[in-house]
């Protein structure tokens, strides 16, 4: 006899879907703004072009609704990667990516599924 | 089938999928990137028809919704619709100037009436241009709609400025300009009457604030209000008076005149108007700010006012462009060789 089972609900609606990503993106943002160390790669005249660059990021990192695949994010990192966008700004943001996540007080193996998923982009990122 | 006006083009869309999908494959001219409601690249105007469905405005500045702002990608085609892009150049008509009145030294108050009945917000801000010459230039508009008869603008004396000089030296009552516009969503809007409001002005960057703060107040706002206007010298300082006065009638207002320079007058505070707004107002988290001046201030500000926690849909700032910055005085076309240009100027 079959049972209809409710596939396993994906990372993204684990972490709450939409409402995480905007629970997130400001804290994330902030964070990555007041990092002097990235803040030149985040600054911008258009801040709400920029929040909304970040909202795409993390609504991708959390296992959302994206079109970006890999050759986009090359395409757009690659102004960057020519400023000097390295391994140590990577990690950089990473990081902010896991505090905004335990400042939400996500759990850790959610936290840990995400930074994965961030991690899976690092050679696209920097054009490797 | 619905039918689409969209920038002098008809289209006609089945409710199948989204609003831009629709339009895309009919081979609209539209710019998108993301499709989720994200990027808000795809942003259109609506003009009239079927109501725009909410969730086609969720998270949205309200100033933009108030525009008729959408996203089209996460819109439902709701009917017939007239649309828009974003960016329009607006109605040119005529004005006439019927006041001029010096606010200070190389700083004065035009006051300009419309042919037409003209529609706007306090904060926003016009194109004028010189009637016969390539000559433009944006003013913020300092009147409120519901307390004043004419438009006005204020304008600062630049040094090189070929606008500004012959505004400040040769325009008089009766002078005709065109006008362009209004541009903007930087200004007030009821509702949220008791949010705690931060303003933020250097120089003539006075005058669209000057507006919103009296339109606030006259809209009842009852939320404490802080008004930083920044000079270099005290004489850059204007509408003291006028500031102080309304301090007296309203008890949640706060004026506070800062002098960068070498302060010389009592009652004026010493340091750059946007330091000392955010040496005072450190904790930001759900305070609405205007922010209006020279571009590099506006863009610090509204950094520091982001990180001090105020929500990016709470900051109020359209670029100011000082255009006359220049080193010599540009020559204008000649007036006699050229027409009007045939499209309205976009700024």
């Amino acid at each position: 006899m079959t049972q209809m089972t409710k596939p396993a609900p994906s990372l993204f609606e684990r972490l709450g879907g939409a409402g995480a990503v905007d629970a997130a993106v400001d804290i994330f943002y902030r964070r990555v703004l007041a990092d002097k160390s990235i803040s030149h790669f985040f600054d911008s005249t258009d801040m709400d072009a920029q929040r909304a660059k970040q909202k795409a990021f993390l609504t991708m990192a959390f296992g959302g609704p994206n079109k970006y695949s890999g050759k986009d994010l090359r395409t757009a990192h690659a102004p960057l990667v020519a400023r000097g966008l390295n391994g140590g700004h990577f990690d950089a943001v990473a990081g902010h990516l896991k505090a905004t996540l335990e400042q939400l007080g996500v759990e850790k193996s959610l936290v840990d599924e995400v930074i994965g998923a961030a991690a899976s982009t690092r050679k696209d990122v920097l054009g490797q | 089938m619905a039918v689409i006006e969209y920038e002098g083009a008809t289209f006609h869309c089945s409710d199948s999928e989204n609003l831009l999908s629709e339009l895309i494959r009919q081979g609209a001219d539209i710019l998108f990137s993301c499709r989720n409601g994200i990027c808000q690249s795809c942003m259109l105007k609506y003009k009239g028809g079927a109501p725009i469905p909410e969730l086609a405005t969720a998270g949205l500045k309200e100033t933009w919704r108030n525009e008729g702002y959408f996203l089209p990608c996460l819109c439902p085609v709701p009917g017939d619709l007239t649309i828009s892009r974003i960016s329009n150049p607006g109605i040119i008509q005529r004005a006439v100037v019927v006041d001029k009145t010096f606010l200070a030294t190389g700083i004065c108050a035009i006051r300009l009436d419309t042919e037409k009945s003209f529609e706007y917000h306090s904060g926003q801000f016009i194109n004028v241009r010189r009637v016969n010459t390539g000559l433009i230039r944006s003013y913020s508009l300092a009147s409120v709609p519901s307390l004043d008869s004419s438009l006005e603008i204020h304008v600062k004396r630049l040094e090189n400025g070929v606008m500004s000089n012959w505004m400040c030296d040769e325009v008089a009552s009766g002078e005709v300009v065109q006008l362009i516009g209004p541009h903007g969503a930087s200004y007030y809007l009821p509702g949220r009457p008791s949010q705690r409001m931060l303003l933020v002005a250097t120089g003539t960057g006075l005058a669209p604030l000057w507006g919103i703060v009296r339109s606030a107040l006259a809209a009842g706002h009852a939320g404490r209000i802080d008004l930083y206007h920044g000079s270099r010298h005290s004489e850059g300082l204007y509408l003291c008076n006028e500031l102080r006065e309304m301090v007296s009638r309203y008890n949640n207002f706060h004026y506070h005149p800062c002098v960068s320079g070498s302060t010389t007058r009592e009652g004026h505070r010493h340091g750059r108007a946007d330091d000392t707004a955010f040496a005072e107002n450190a904790d930001l988290t759900g305070v609405r700010v205007f922010l209006c001046g020279a571009p590099p201030m506006v863009q610090s500000a509204k950094r520091l006012a982001y990180l001090a926690g105020a929500s990016l849909a709470d900051i109020f700032a359209d670029p100011f462009e000082l255009r006359d910055l220049r080193s010599k005085t540009r020559t204008d076309p000649d007036p006699g060789k050229i027409g009007l240009p045939q499209k309205a100027l976009t700024v």
